[in-house]
């Protein structure tokens, strides 16, 4: 008799096995972008990530204190006043690898997203807009920080 | 295996404004523990939030995002009722989906 133990473990073989294939993408973890988010500082992540070297704009605005006390949890949030916004992404100029999240955005959600960012020492932080159009548009903010967050 | 995703999604003049508190260490590899040794990578790579079952925001993020990630984002035309899923999945290859009701 197959015990339950049994059919569950083939279960997880042949879902393994149809993963491979690549005919069932949300099994696979090609979304994450492993070298842009090894890349040590902006300009390594922007290439990393396939996207034009950003524009300042007021159209983004990005929230975050002007002094965080701890490195480790540090609010930062950004809104962006277009439509046609593809993605936000958040930036830590001096971390040791600089792209902290990358958010994709349907039409379904507000261009707002906020999140805590660990930031290991005083940095600008940038959020910057990927647009349906392909410009990228960026606002950055300078937050001190008394006691770094990364761990080293 | 980790502890639920507080979820609180709330309809506010058409929208649904989701603040999600999810459990994680997020760790950077960065640490070393008392024996000198580094403390290996293990954080949410992942991101999945749903809208009665349809994908609308995803994320990927690195190490860089804080133990105990918070997120907040809006869904547009949504109403009390409606279904907020979130999904993550770290580098380990674990995975975690959490429910809740707009309120």
């Amino acid at each position: 008799m197959t015990t339950r133990r049994e059919t569950l473990k083939r279960s997880a073989v042949v879902a393994g096995l149809l993963a491979a294939t690549g005919l069932f993408p949300q099994y696979a973890s090609a979304a994450f972008n492993k070298s842009a988010f090894e890349a040590k500082n902006l300009a390594d992540a922007f290439k990393a990530l396939g996207i034009g070297t950003p524009v300042e704009s007021p159209s983004v605005n990005l929230q975050a204190p002007d002094i965080a006390e701890n490195g480790a949890v540090v609010p930062v949030g950004a809104t962006v006043a277009l439509a046609g916004v593809k993605q936000i992404l958040f930036l830590v100029e001096k971390n040791p690898t600089a792209l902290i999240a990358v958010f994709n955005l349907s039409d379904r959600v507000d261009a707002a997203i906020s999140t805590r960012t660990k930031m290991a020492q005083s940095s600008d932080v940038y959020a910057v807009a990927v647009m349906n159009d392909g410009k990228v548009l960026y606002a950055k903010k300078e937050v001190k920080v008394t006691l770094g967050g990364c761990g080293g | 295996m980790a502890d639920p995703m507080r979820i609180r999604a709330q309809a506010t003049g058409g929208n649904a404004t989701v603040k999600v508190l999810m459990s994680h260490e997020m760790e950077t590899g960065q640490r070393k523990d008392a024996a000198g040794k580094t403390i290996p990578a293990w954080h949410i790579t992942e991101v999945d939030a749903s809208h009665n079952g349809k994908s609308v925001l995803t994320a990927e993020w690195g190490t860089g995002v804080a133990k105990n990630p918070f997120l907040q984002f809006t869904v547009k035309g949504a109403k009390a009722g409606d279904k907020v899923a979130i999904t993550w999945k770290d580098n380990h290859g674990d995975t975690r989906t959490d429910e809740a009701t707009v309120s």
